[in-house]
């Protein structure tokens, strides 16, 4: 119990990652971006080839994920810089979806469908299944503290500043003589760096990546997880995290008190919940838990 | 080389005239709701299924099956409007659009529960294709495309000749001058739902006949109907036809040159050059 109770504090720091990462793009800067589970598999991908092909280690691989997740950040950012609101969500869906195909058909390089497995990760086979866990976590978990301790900096500093300016009213932000596309595509590469880096680490604790992990499920996951703590706030990020990290656990049992249902019809009950409880969140809290507290800035002097 | 070509654009168009129907009704719910209603898949999936029900196990006929995939579309599409998505249009094209992606998951796995995961077909006669030269033809094909048409046409002549076809119209236009000249805006808000989501039935039963029936049969063809939409320009009705002939017709001739499986990554690359140049379609994003 203890064990999987580890685990799920695994996936329920990426989750987090991801949802700081999406918090940068959209909570501070306003641009939608539904393509996160294709930056999540880019990282996830890079880093288990890294090890597998290069025998890098674990943080020169991961930062090899979350540079190559940035630059492809990038490039779409510069690609969809003058889209708005449903234009960007269209073409960041749509990005995800063409990583995935991707991954399911350059079969030289991602081994297709099948996937990559014995991806290596520092302890695997030394320590024993729970103190790789428990290792896992621990390193997922300071990551996390890292990340989020730089975001909070930087979405204080000025360049938070700029970033929400923007995303109140771009053409202010222009006027006020700010850079709004180096801002954006800024923003777009750092979030998308972090999304990377949380499939790093996911491939390296998983030990096995297959296009499947990265579906558009991920994505409603973590949009799930950023919606609930609070569109915004990086404390809300977390906690949203381990709320649908507590729910999509939670439905687990539901087999054991529906019997008479097949694995699949319980599996589909699952994921329509995920679906279910997002709509019901954005209707009954759209603001979330803890929403985004406006700070005043005065002028000194 | 020129009858592979040929052959391609053939293809093409007949695709292109299948997945004109959910482009048009994307657009159509665009036009008047002003959101990206992503559900279209599922929607599709859900008329493709509804269609299967009517004629695999009734034993109807075709173009029954096919209405029964346009009700099914239609009023599945509206209600959950009505239900889900409406409540959040106050708070944004966006939240909807998010809303509307969860939605697609929620029908999704609606459909994977009633009918599990294994590909069904129709029960309708196999034809050999018609050859004309080098160039083959299958009679499918030619029919699904007759019938996407003929769809078309209708929506056309509803759009330009009856009084809620003119309000649609109106709301898309200007939402408040319309209300002001009392068109009921909730009306017109479920006649676009249940004609575009119904479309988005029919057009997914043509996908299903054309490839196969399961679960994800909308969804493998969503990034080629977002592709139509925004190619043609987003809520534009012509848009959403002329789009959907170049997104089909570039992924057949993207065949020539690159692997199969990524057909559907061209309507992605079609979006990309389409909004680097004219940003807003190649029609605009004028409804009609």
């Amino acid at each position: 119990m203890l064990d999987y109770l580890v685990s799920l504090s695994v996936f329920a720091g990426l989750y987090a990652l991801l949802a700081l990462g999406l918090n940068l793009v959209w909570g501070l800067g306003g641009m939608v971006n539904l393509g996160l589970a294709g930056f999540y598999s880019i990282g996830a991908y890079v880093s288990a080839l890294a090890a597998l092909h290069l025998h890098l280690a674990l943080p020169l691989a991961a930062l090899l994920a979350a540079l190559l997740a940035g630059a492809a950040g990038a490039a779409l950012a510069v690609v969809t810089s003058r889209l708005k609101g449903d234009y960007l969500a269209i073409v960041t869906l749509g990005f995800a979806e063409v990583i995935q195909l991707i991954a399911a058909n350059e079969i030289w390089l991602t081994n297709g469908t099948d996937g990559l497995s014995a991806i290596p990760a520092p302890g695997r086979g030394k320590l024993s299944p729970f103190h790789f866990d428990l290792a896992a976590a621990a390193t997922v978990w300071i990551v996390l503290a890292l990340i989020a301790l730089g975001l909070v900096r930087l979405s204080r500093a000025s360049y938070g500043r700029v970033l929400r300016a923007i995303r109140e009213d771009e053409t202010v932000a222009r006027v006020a003589g700010k850079r709004v596309l180096a801002f954006k595509i800024g923003a777009f590469a750092v979030g998308a760096a972090v999304m990377g880096l949380a499939g790093s680490l996911y491939a390296a604790y998983d030990g096995y990546v297959a296009p499947d992990s990265f579906d558009v499920l991920v994505t409603v996951l973590v949009v799930l997880a950023l919606t609930a703590g609070g569109v915004g706030n990086m404390a809300g990020a977390v906690l949203g995290s381990a709320l649908v990290v507590a729910l999509t656990e939670g439905t687990r049992f539901l087999g054991g008190l529906l019997p008479g249902l097949s694995a699949l019809q319980v599996a589909s009950l699952r994921q329509g919940a995920i679906g279910f409880f997002l709509l019901l969140l954005l209707r009954l809290r759209p603001q979330g838990i803890l929403p985004e507290r406006m700070r005043v800035h005065r002028l000194d002097g | 080389m020129i009858a592979a070509f040929l052959q391609a654009v053939v293809n093409g168009a007949l695709a292109g005239s299948v997945l004109a129907l959910p482009a048009l009704g994307f657009n159509t719910v665009y036009a008047v709701l002003r959101f990206p209603n992503f559900a279209v898949a599922g929607l599709a999936t859900i008329g493709a299924y509804a269609g299967w029900v009517a004629n695999a196990l009734w034993g109807w006929p075709a173009p029954a099956a096919i209405l029964a995939a346009f009700v099914a579309g239609g009023a599945a599409g509206a209600l959950c409007d009505a239900a889900a998505l409406k409540p959040l249009r106050p708070l944004g094209a966006l939240a909807a659009a998010i809303g509307s992606v969860a939605l697609n998951i929620v029908l999704e796995n609606a459909v994977r529960f009633a009918f599990g995961n294994n590909p069904r077909g129709y029960d309708l006669p196999v034809f050999r294709d018609w050859r004309f030269g080098a160039i083959g033809i299958g009679p499918q094909e030619v029919e699904d495309a007759a019938i996407a048409l003929l769809a078309m046409a209708a929506v056309f002549l509803l759009l330009r000749t009856t009084r809620i076809g003119k309000a649609m119209r109106a709301v898309s236009d200007n939402a408040t001058l319309a209300e002001s000249k009392g068109i009921d805006p909730v009306r017109v808000a479920w006649a676009a739902n249940i004609l575009g989501l119904g479309l988005c039935g029919i057009g997914g039963m043509l996908v299903a006949l054309d490839t196969s029936l399961d679960p994800l049969t909308g969804f493998r063809v969503l990034l080629s109907i977002f592709a139509a939409a925004v190619v043609g320009g987003l809520g534009s009705i012509p848009g959403a036809v002329a789009g959907a002939f170049v997104v089909g017709i570039g992924e057949e001739l993207s065949t020539l040159v690159v692997a199969p499986t990524y057909r559907t990554a061209m309507g992605f690359l079609a979006i990309l050059i389409v909004l680097s140049f004219r940003p807003r379609g190649l029609l605009g994003e004028r409804a009609y």
